[in-house]
């Protein structure tokens, strides 16, 4: 009687355990299902061309479907060690124009020299680090490689490595 | 009555909650402008009488058909789309009829100072020309050649267009009305760099932008929109209600019709509610 | 296995195969239904009524719509607005009925707050009415996306970064709900698949679920009196109607609620074809546009008491980050309403008026969820910050007074 009933509960378990198991398994497939593709992940990199800028001049471009602001500094502008892009002499801030917060486009104000968010308020210093609202970090820089007088976005090249390094 | 008491109730919060998060809060972002002025009373006038056949002579003297072409009078565009497009990043106007859809007080002022008419200055300055260079006249009093050839634009613009006409000249060269088959004759690219953002497409703009909007806008952009590269369109009250029109066609054809079913349809539910009340009251009687 | 005989009847036939006597009875002539009570109690089939034009109006759309992010915007726009017959129609019913059914879910919830039917038995009633808010929640912010304008990128790409907040995880998080880096073509089929389908379904079973936590304990009425449904009842079948305190949910119940329904497709028809800004934002007639956040940008109406208790905190708290702060708060607010029960110590069931602190509570937070909803659409500039920042932790406190009132109401009554 007694090895009848523990039987029964080893089979019971034995195939709740297998039926989880299984369940969990499936979840895994079903959340792999939802990750990005391999044609997103691969989405290619963006050549960005600095010579036309002029000093103070914000440029934007896109990468990876997201805004990129690049900013020539002029000398009444801070410049920043560990965050500004530096070719042929010129600082450049490079980042992805995201707000940290909730991910709206900041607006360049070239008069106070900030990034302002119009939809909560934050805003940022000329090299995108967050002063004051509710972003909690500074505006991303994308990993980008530098090629003569052009930025190439989404390739981390000796540079990003050294920002990436001291940040 | 208590059920009314707690009507009012519901109605009030409702309406509370309504007029905080519409009329309120639209007021707080989008501040009221002037509304149009059609006289553009901000360019000075010019009060000479104009001679068509002299502007004539003007017109092709002054150098206008360079650019400009007079396609009812045989005078095509002096350069292809391409070619236009290529040198001034959009293609340069046909003036046919320019005489009816400007105003003439706007178009003399444009003549005389085109970035200043356009209220384009933000734009242009001495190291980045705008297309259309000033007129220095041509030895007489400027003023008044100016009136004569805005005078014989007058005399050979046609009596009336269609909304869709008015349109296309003066709305077309950079936006696209997609759901009216219209599009740009402007190559895109070089037009987005030119105005230094794309020019939208105008289908669905009554639906986001509004008619109130429109017709302060169309009058002088910057009013709305600081800083943008549009420029000031200095169309006529008639022209510029034609063009409202045509977007209005475009992005909401089926007002009609809506306006038309809303009434059937509430009354539907008049008749629907009386009856229901009226059943209700026979079928409550032997309860209370 | 029933003895089956030869029909005298269609009804019969049918009735000897799904008990269909037995199904009504159970279903309407004998469900009981309180007498005791006002239009409020209607909100719940005024609910039903508006969902089913949901559904209808949605399949016709669906019949056109085309869920890619190149074609998304003109099948709306251009196929069913300007193409399709009564196709314009659909979409203004659609979109006002979305609107019109989270203000009737406000009144429905705050009734339900007022007379105090989600204790004593009910809690099951309140925690399934709130999930279906938490759903219809999540299917209105999924169909928003879909017609592919300014609004429905940009909310997309704010409430997606919301999971950013969440720690460790967080990041990739946003990445595996979006399919993409940023707000795209994946995002929005998946978002289609769950607006047409997935949540759709969850909400009918649920709803089936909130209808049926309903019988055990029975509807409340007006003043929160005990009833005795079996003697009630027994008596209004004995044919003292009057003297009963009970009505059966057909024919009696329902005759009042078709009048109230009546009147919400007068208001919800006067809305559908002569002012539906308000339920179809002017600027989602722009089509979507990554590289141009509108210039205001904020949710639909009835989210915008927690946006504003998310954004009201917009200043760091003892190291602890502004937007952590206002995350941990947007968290609390979208759960606050289901923790009404358990936070509630005081035992009776009365209405508002019956009960003196409770009362002053109830009235305040009203209040406060329409400053809430008000300083959630202004944009956040000046005095407006401050204000949301007040309203934000005024919503805090009374979540958090709301034992201490309670039980100080109970005490009063001994």
């Amino acid at each position: 009687m007694t090895v009848k009933q523990s039987r029964r509960d080893f089979l019971g378990m034995a195939f709740s355990g297998v039926a989880a198991v299984g369940g969990v398994i499936s979840l895994g497939a079903m959340k792999r299902t939802w990750d990005p593709l391999p044609s997103v992940e691969a989405a290619g990199f963006t050549i960005a061309d600095l010579s036309p800028l002029q000093n103070g001049e914000l440029m934007t471009t896109q990468w990876r479907g997201k805004p990129i602001f690049i900013l020539k500094k002029s000398a009444s502008i801070k410049k920043n060690e560990s965050r500004d892009v530096v070719v042929d002499d010129a600082s450049y801030t490079v980042i992805i124009a995201l707000c940290t917060h909730l991910g709206c486009i900041p607006t360049w104000a070239p008069s106070s020299q900030q990034f302002k968010c119009a939809c909560h308020g934050g805003e940022f210093d000329a090299s995108g680090i967050n002063t004051f609202g509710p972003p909690p970090s500074p505006m991303v820089i994308p990993p980008f490689k530098i090629d003569g007088m052009r930025l190439v976005l989404g390739e981390e090249g000796p540079e990003y490595k050294k920002l990436v390094a001291k940040g | 009555m208590r059920e009314l008491k707690i009507l009012g109730v519901v109605i009030f919060f409702t309406a509370l909650v309504y007029i905080g998060v519409e009329p309120f809060a639209h007021s707080q972002m989008h501040p009221k402008v002037a509304p149009a002025d059609f006289m553009f009373k901000d360019l000075k006038t010019n009060n000479k009488i104009g001679n068509a056949a002299k502007g004539a002579e003007n017109f092709m003297n002054a150098g206008c058909i360079g650019c400009h072409g007079l396609k009812s009078q045989g005078m095509p565009n002096p350069m292809d789309d391409a070619t236009a497009s290529a040198s001034f990043g959009v293609i340069s106007p046909d003036l046919s009829s320019a005489g009816l859809i400007y105003e003439s007080n706007f178009l003399m002022a444009l003549i005389k100072d085109p970035t200043k008419a356009l209220k384009v200055e933000h734009k242009f300055n001495e190291s980045k020309f705008h297309p259309m260079t000033k007129f220095y006249g041509l030895g007489g009093d400027i003023d008044q050649e100016i009136a004569d050839i805005v005078a014989y634009l007058k005399s050979i613009a046609p009596k009336s267009l269609t909304n869709s006409e008015v349109f296309e000249d003066a709305c077309q060269r950079c936006h696209d009305m997609k759901y009216a088959n219209q599009f740009s004759k402007s190559d895109f690219t070089l037009l987005t760099k030119y105005m230094g953002s794309t020019a939208p497409d105008l289908s669905m703009m009554i639906r986001s932008k509004g008619k109130g909007y429109l017709e302060t806008f169309i009058n002088d952009p910057q009013k709305q929109l600081e800083g943008t590269g549009m420029p000031r369109v200095g169309l006529t009250k008639d022209a510029q209600a034609q063009v409202i029109a045509f977007i209005e066609t475009t992005g909401d054809r089926k007002k009609a019709e809506r306006e038309s079913l809303g009434p059937k349809v509430i009354g539907f539910m008049f008749i629907f509610t009386i009856l229901a009340y009226l059943w209700k009251i026979k079928i409550w009687r032997e309860l209370d | 296995m029933a003895e089956i005989t030869k029909a005298n009847g269609i009804g019969d036939w049918f009735d000897q195969r799904l008990a269909t006597k037995k199904l009504a009875k159970v279903m309407m002539t004998e469900y009981w239904i309180p007498k005791n009570i006002n239009f409020l109690w209607a909100m719940g089939v005024v609910l039903v009524v508006l969902f089913k034009i949901l559904i209808v109006t949605g399949i016709f759309l669906l019949m056109y719509y085309k869920p890619d992010v190149n074609s998304a915007f003109d099948s709306v726009n251009y196929t069913i607005m300007q193409e399709v017959e009564y196709g314009w129609l659909w979409r203004h019913m659609h979109g006002v009925a979305a609107s019109m059914v989270f203000l009737v879910i406000y009144i429905h919830m705050f009734a339900g707050i007022y007379y105090g039917s989600y204790k004593k038995g009910r809690e099951m009633i309140w925690l399934t009415g709130m999930a279906i808010f938490g759903l219809f929640s999540a299917e209105a912010f999924s169909g928003y996306m879909l017609p592919w304008g300014q609004m429905s990128y940009w909310a997309a790409q704010v409430i997606t970064n919301l999971f950013g907040g969440i720690p460790l995880i967080g990041d990739g998080l946003v990445i595996w709900i979006r399919g993409d880096y940023t707000v795209a073509d994946a995002t929005l089929t998946r978002f289609f698949m769950l607006h047409v389908f997935l949540l759709p379904l969850a909400i009918i079973l649920l709803i089936a679920v909130h209808f049926y936590s309903l019988r055990v304990p029975h509807v409340n009425n007006q003043d929160g009196e005990d009833l005795d449904f079996d003697k009630e009842s027994k008596k209004y079948l004995d044919g003292k109607k009057k003297e009963s305190k009970v009505v059966p949910f057909w024919p009696i119940f329902l005759a009042k609620d078709f009048f109230v329904v009546g009147i919400a497709m007068i208001v919800f028809f006067y809305l559908t074809f002569y002012h539906f800004n308000f339920a179809m934002d002017p600027i989602n007639f722009e089509p979507a546009n990554a590289m141009k956040t509108p210039a205001h940008i904020y949710p639909e109406w009835y989210f915008l008491w927690s946006y504003e208790v998310l954004r009201g905190f917009f200043f760091d708290i003892a190291g602890i980050s502004a937007m952590d702060i206002g995350l941990a708060a947007f968290g609390f607010a979208n759960v606050a309403f289901m923790l009404i029960p358990f936070l509630d110590r005081d035992p009776s069931v009365k209405p508002a008026h019956k009960r003196p602190y409770f009362k002053i509570w109830f009235w305040i937070l009203l209040i406060d969820m329409v400053v809430l909803t008000v300083y959630g659409k202004l944009p956040p500039l000046g005095i407006n910050t401050y204000i949301g920042f007040v309203a934000a932790l005024t919503f805090l406190v009374l979540f958090a007074a709301l034992p201490f009132i309670t039980k100080k109401d109970a005490g009063g009554a001994k």
